[in-house]
């Protein structure tokens, strides 16, 4: 298709869609508004079930199961970026030069390491109590350790960052997830339903399984960037291609 | 006007069908999925958004004492948000293979089939 009659079914799709838009947005509730029946009975669901993040009570309370398909969404993208990017045939692995790093840089880098795991697992653990939780921690806590890259090189993260325990982990929140979900089946509730003592308002141990459920989210959510980062890395720094034209000529 | 915010969803969710149509390279391609998919979080946002709310966290604020925004959507926008940045991750990595494959990163020259 050439590129002008490509623009023209594009423009035509477009317009359609801007004005059926345009047209829904004068029936959706005005931008401000007073109107929010299930925002309201979320805050009050989060209220009686102790959990003071109501973001939080319905991600891994009120819509728990939905979470699980999100999660499984993430863990099956992670295993297929491995399998995408694994070294394949053709493909040499070469140790990459060490890179003199600026000394502020490092200083920097070294000094921020710390402060920013210790910044990421402290959102994860308060994920029921503060904005924040598994999620956003674990992308904290991965990024965290990529500041060793910045600082120092590559083989000096690849020390801290073995990334087969890194998968197995990685499986491993996803398996703690289903099995705080079905360890409420044993108690006679349904499914992912929130089972354990409700606990003190504003405290740790608020939320009865919330914090469970998140902190599974966080070691997954951890693990799943660290391993997805290396693999990414992996290609960019130490994977050379440089045989792959020679064998595909004498493949064909 | 109340519908602005949902129109800029409406803008950006064209203008990223738009760079998607005519993009000449994947990842060029790929970042367009993902301003398209940025419109659906401004959209979710928009819609929870209540006059004079504040965050839907109880841990300061007494409940009832102020107006909170919409603590649904704000969930399903964090969900929206981990799936972007996970799908994004698994389209790069089939950028990779495909770059390595054919040696181009240009939709339009990828026509042939490569056994």
């Amino acid at each position: 298709m050439s590129m002008r009659l490509r623009l023209c079914v594009l423009a035509v799709g477009g317009l359609g869609v801007a004005v059926l838009f345009v047209m829904a947005c004068f029936d959706l509730p005005a931008f401000g508004g007073l109107w929010h029946p299930y925002g309201d009975r979320a805050v009050h669901a989060a209220l009686a079930r102790h959990t003071a993040n109501t973001v939080s009570s319905v991600n891994f309370d009120q819509r728990a199961f939905d979470t699980l398909g999100e999660e499984s969404i993430l863990f099956a993208s992670v295993v297929g970026t491995v399998t995408l990017l694994r070294q394949t045939h053709g493909e040499d692995r070469l140790p990459p030069e060490p890179v003199r790093v600026a000394p502020p840089v490092r200083r920097y880098a070294l000094i921020a390491l710390p402060v920013t795991l210790l910044i990421g697992l402290y959102v994860i653990a308060h994920g029921q109590l503060s904005p924040g939780g598994g999620f956003q921690g674990g992308v904290v806590v991965a990024t965290s350790l990529h500041l060793l890259y910045i600082a120092v090189d590559y083989r000096a993260l690849e020390r801290i960052r073995p990334v087969g325990m890194y998968e197995v982990a990685d499986a491993a929140g996803e398996a703690a997830y289903l099995l705080v979900g079905a360890a409420a089946l044993l108690t006679g509730a349904a499914f992912l339903a929130n089972f354990l003592p409700y606990g003190t308002f504003n405290t740790l141990s608020s939320g009865g399984t919330v914090p469970l459920l998140n902190a599974a989210i966080g070691v997954e959510v951890a693990c799943g960037v660290v391993v997805l980062l290396a693999r990414f890395l992996d290609q960019a720094v130490e994977i050379e291609s440089e045989g792959r034209d020679d064998e595909a000529e004498a493949r064909t | 006007m109340s519908v602005l915010p949902y129109v800029i969803a409406a803008w950006l969710f064209l203008i990223g069908c738009y760079g998607l149509a005519t993009s000449r390279n994947l990842i060029h391609a790929v970042g367009c999925l993902a301003v398209c998919q940025s419109s659906t979080y401004v959209l979710l946002l928009a819609i929870g958004y209540r006059d004079g709310g504040t965050a839907p966290v109880f841990s300061d604020i007494t409940p009832g004492s102020r107006p909170v925004v919409d603590p649904v959507v704000q969930a399903l926008t964090l969900t929206d948000i981990v799936i972007g940045a996970t799908v994004t991750a698994l389209l790069l990595s089939l950028v990779i293979q495909v770059a390595k494959r054919h040696r181009t990163v240009d939709p339009d020259e990828l026509s042939e089939l490569r056994g």
